[in-house]
This record gives structure tokens, sequence and C-alpha cells, in this order.
């Protein structure tokens, strides 16, 4: 694996992208929606992505996470230049070292909740009843225990998001990457899922970084990067008075 | 995935199980009705060389001999024995006077070789008595309702009385023509004919010979045509897949069978493949590899295929089951070829559907779980 310095990379950094730019082909026409971003994620903190709809905020989220490739820059997480490992190193490297929580959530309809939630740790190759066990504890943490024996049509909406925070956190990723978690809550739900995640996902050589824009929950951030058309417009603790 | 998706579950499973159904209740009808051409033959289970005119194709399409042939078979060396046979068409006159064609089969007065293995009712000596003729189980059926015993009943056979006095326990022939048996010189009174009536000369070979060297030597020596019952059994299941269209009727109902089977589970795969794909995108975005997610998709569908295939062939053994004690099924069973034909059939379904349905899965990015 590189783990090279990038030019300007805070080695406490969870992860520093430099010149990251994207351009999607829409028939005849490239269309970039990433313009050379630089940005931090350091250990330790809620980072939050903000933007309106279309300010590429979940294509940035996507390259930082490993999902997606640049059409150019560079992507460091916890050390690793991810773009330049193979495809199968890529694979594994999101699966050791990254959780991901779906705005839809995402969960096999088929399985129950304490088996969706291990499917990290079955992916790793853990043997299904020890890694049901591992999802179990874990679930016991976010207060649906109960809930492990049900099937994802079985649950409420925040059962189930919590078992997607389960799946995103049993095999201790040190990055957990968050689409939109509160965009289908009320504010109250919303805030206490962010305190959830605050709990569980935050550590000092952990880092949280969630795409929203759900004003709501901007005090709880402890940075907040805000896209426009593709550049960054704001790096700070507080978002900007004019947002 | 798959297996938790009841309505796709169910879908995927009628797929594979009606065309398993199809495919095997098809074939094993054809096979087993194919294999009728060869009825006459198995019928004289003692013969183990069936010497005829060199015309002569099958049991059913002969060529008389004149009586010498029979002479000439048995001067040839390790023939054991040689006795008449006789096959000619004749006619019946009904009990309701309608009138039936039915097959004479004339077997060799002193041994009686040429009749089944086996007697349903009545024993083979039954045919010594005068004007004695027995009825194969299956004309049985077609002659008398249920409750009527045959045996005793007169029959007008080409204007000459017949009475039945046994029923023969035979194979039925690839027409289910009622079949008449009866010893030779009394066929020769109930069939009129010309000069030439010797069908077939059956022959056992003697110890130590095989039947396709005494064949060889008959042919060699008398002119006349000369084939093992395997041979000439063989000729009379070709001559069925030769002349007539019921390969390619059974065929094309085959190839339905596998063309459902595509149609649906490929469509019912496809469906399954679209409604889960953002769960697919998230495991590929989690650090699930393509090969695991296919090997995941695979096994399910191996399940599904298995449970189908297994309903499909259940499904047809129900069937000749329950057809058993129609005549036209008589003796019908399903050879081990053809269940094994109707797996590999299935794998190809599931290989062929799976692959085109999974296309789209490896062609997710794991990126599209955020859009």
């Amino acid at each position: 694996m590189n783990t090279q310095a990038i030019g300007g990379c805070d080695p406490q950094s969870a992860i520093c992208a430099r010149g990251i730019t994207r351009d999607f082909e829409a028939g005849q026409t490239t269309i970039r929606v990433l313009h050379g971003i630089d940005a931090d994620v350091r250990s330790g903190e809620m980072t939050y992505v903000v933007g309106e709809s279309g300010s590429g905020k979940t294509t940035l989220i996507s390259i930082m996470c490993g999902i997606l490739y640049p059409t150019a820059g560079e992507v460091k997480v916890f050390g690793t230049d991810i773009y330049k490992l193979t495809d199968t190193e890529l694979v594994n490297f999101r699966l050791n070292n990254i959780g991901f929580i779906f705005q839809q959530y995402n969960l096999i309809p088929s399985i129950d909740a304490a088996a969706n939630a291990a499917v990290p740790l079955i992916a790793k190759g853990m043997a299904v009843n020890e890694a049901r066990e591992r999802a179990k504890v874990l679930l016991e943490k976010l207060n649906i225990l109960d809930q492990a024996d049900k099937l994802p049509r079985q649950l409420s909406g925040g059962q189930q998001q919590r078992v997607a925070i389960a799946r995103a956190l049993v095999h201790e990723p040190r990055l957990v990457v968050c689409d939109e978690p509160t965009a289908a809550l009320d504010a109250r739900s919303g805030r206490r899922v962010m305190d959830l995640l605050r709990e569980v996902a935050v550590a000092p050589d952990r880092a949280c970084i969630i795409v929203t824009h759900d004003n709501r929950i901007f005090d709880l951030a402890d940075r907040i990067i805000v896209l426009e058309d593709g550049r960054i417009t704001h790096d700070g603790k507080d978002m900007p008075d004019d947002h | 995935m798959l297996t938790g998706d009841a309505q796709k579950f169910y879908g995927l499973l009628f797929g594979i199980a009606f065309s398993t159904l199809l495919i095997t209740q098809q074939m094993t009808i054809f096979v087993n009705l194919v294999q009728r051409g060869a009825s006459g033959v198995y019928n004289a289970p003692e013969a183990e060389v069936w010497v005829m005119d060199p015309v002569s194709r099958t049991t059913d399409v002969s060529y008389a001999m004149p009586p010498t042939a029979l002479d000439k078979v048995r001067s040839v060396k390790g023939v054991e024995w040689a006795v008449p046979h006789l096959r000619a068409q004749a006619t019946v006159r009904t009990r309701e006077g309608d009138l039936e064609g039915v097959a004479v089969i004339g077997v060799d007065d002193a041994t009686l070789i040429g009749l089944p293995e086996r007697m349903a009712k009545g024993d083979k000596s039954v045919l010594f008595a005068p004007d004695a003729v027995a009825v194969d189980d299956t004309g049985a059926l077609n002659f008398f309702p249920s409750e009527i015993d045959p045996v005793g009943e007169r029959l007008e056979l080409n204007d000459q009385r017949a009475v039945i006095r046994g029923v023969a326990d035979a194979i039925p022939s690839f027409t289910s023509t009622v079949v008449l048996y009866t010893r030779y010189s009394n066929a020769l009174n109930f069939v009129p004919g010309t000069r030439n009536r010797l069908s077939f000369v059956l022959v056992g070979v003697s110890e130590g010979q095989t039947p396709s060297d005494v064949a060889a030597r008959i042919e060699r020596e008398t002119g006349l045509k000369a084939r093992t019952r395997d041979e000439f059994a063989q000729a009379g299941v070709n001559f069925i897949i030769e002349n007539t269209g019921i390969p390619t009727n059974f065929g094309i109902t085959v190839f339905l069978g596998f063309v459902v089977g595509v149609a649906i589970v490929g469509l019912t795969f496809s469906l399954f493949i679209r409604d889960n794909i953002k769960q697919f995108g998230a495991l590929k975005a989690i650090g699930v590899t393509n090969g695991k997610i296919i090997t995941m998709v695979g096994a399910q569908a191996g399940l599904v295929g298995l449970i189908g295939y297994a309903l499909g062939v259940i499904g047809t053994v129900l069937f000749i089951s329950a057809f058993s004690s129609n005549p036209f099924f008589k003796g019908f069973y399903i050879p081990w070829q053809i269940p094994l034909i109707s797996f590999v059939a299935v794998v190809i379904i599931l290989a062929i559907t799976g692959l085109i349905a999974i296309r789209s899965v490896l062609k997710t990015e794991p990126a599209s779980v955020f859009r």
C-alpha cells in the first residue's frame, strides 16, 4: 500500500483529499462536478459536508471513501493513497476501514436485523453465528436487541436506521460515512440519532463524515464543509451567516 | 435475498418446476412411445435371432417368405432351433357389430415360441384348443367393457370363428392395435393370403454361439436377412423415428418447455435483481466482492433450481403413476437419463438467466447507493 504523504496533508488527518476533480459524461457533454477540491477530515471529529442538491457533496464523499474514482486528484485515508490500490485491495480496504450508513438504509430484506448488522463481519470471513453474536452486542448498545430476530420490514424506520448504524460500526471501522442520516426523521429523532452517532462513531482514532442539508442538526457538527457548484466555499466550526 | 422474496421465490420455483415437468414428461412419453416400435420383438423373448425377407424392415413392415425358408435356416450351423412366425392384419366383428382391425400373430404350433413371456389370464397351453386365440391385455380392454371377462368370448375373425381362451400380458404396440395370438396353423386359416405366408423365422442359437455370429452365418448361407434381437428392436425404434413426425412434435414441446423456463426464470431473475440493485450496491460499497455476490446469488438460485427441479420430476412421476392403469401408458417408466437431461436443462436455464441478470449487478457502481 502507498502511504507516502500528499503535499499539505496533516499527518493526523483521517482523510486528506487534494485536487479532486470529477467529470461526468452526459451524451456529448462533459460536466465537471468537482473542481480541484482540497479537503481534510480529522480523526475525533464529526465533519459535515453540506450544500444544495447538485453541489457535488455526494460525489465528494463517494470519492473520499473509495467508491468512486476521481477524474484527477489524490485521496489518502488514514495514510493510504486509496486510488493507487488495486480494485481488490480497495474493496478490502473499505471492508476493513470504512462503515457506511445509507439514506435508505439498504438493509437486506430477507435476513433478520442481527444478520444485517453482521454483514461486514461475514464478508470478512467470520462464521455466521459468531458474527451475529458480535452484532447483537452492538444492537444492545443501540437499544434494539429485542428486534434482533426481526426482518427489516417488521421494523420501524428508526429501528431500521439503528440496524444500519450497527452494520456500519460492527467491524469497528476507523471511518464512518453517513448519507443524509436524518432526512427521514423528525427533529427530535434526528438529534437522537446524531447523539448516538457521536457516542459510537466518534473517537480519537476515528472519524465520522456526514452528508446532510438538514439545518436542524448543524449545531452538532465539529466542522462543516460547505460545497457550492463543486467548490468548497466554507470550512469551519459553524455555518456561515449567509446559509 | 432471493429466498426471502416470496413472490419471486415462487415465480422462480414455478418456472423451473413447470419447465422440468414439461421436459421430463414429454421426453418420457416420447421414449416410451418410440420404444414400442420394438414391442413386437420383446413380446417374443425366446427369439435370439429374427430371420426375414431381405426387404423386411420391422415386425410390422415385413414381406412374406416361402415355407422353405424355415428349413434353410434350420440347416445353418449354430441354429439350435428355428420356428415359424406369422404376422398379419385381419378384421374382427365386435359384439356391437363394428369392424375392428387386429394384428394376428401365429406362434409355433408345438412350442408356442413367439408368445409373450407371461399370460394375464389363462395358461399358454390354452392355445392348443381348436380355434383358440389369446388377446393382448390392452386389446382386451379395447374390445370388452371391464366388467366382462374376455375369456370364453367368441369372435368373428375374418369371417371365421375364434374363441378367446386367454389374455396375454404383452407390451402394447406403437399403434395400440389389438393383437390376437394363435398357433401358426390356426393363423394360416384365419388370415387368407398368397402362397408365401411365413413372415419371420425365430431362431435360438446353440450353446457357445453368439447371436450376431449366427445371424451373419444365416445371411451368408441363406440369402435371407437376419438380425439379433437387439438389432431388430432398434430397427423398429429407428423406423418410427425416421418415418413419423413424432420426434419433431415432441422435440418442439421439449424446446418450448425450455423456452418457457428461460422466459419465466429470466424475467423473475431480472425483476429480483432490479428490485434489489440498491442492496447489491450497498454490499459492494461495504466491501463485498463481485465474486462473493455471484456466489451468494448462485447458491440461492441453485437452491431454488433444485427444489423446482425436484417438484418437476415428482410431478412427472405422479403423472405417470396416475395414468398407469390406462392401457396407453402400460409399462411406462422414466429412464434415468431423462431426469439427468432435465437437470442439465435446468442448470442451463439458470446459468443463462442468472448470467444475464447478474451482469447489471456487476456493472453497478458502489457509488450508486448514494444517488
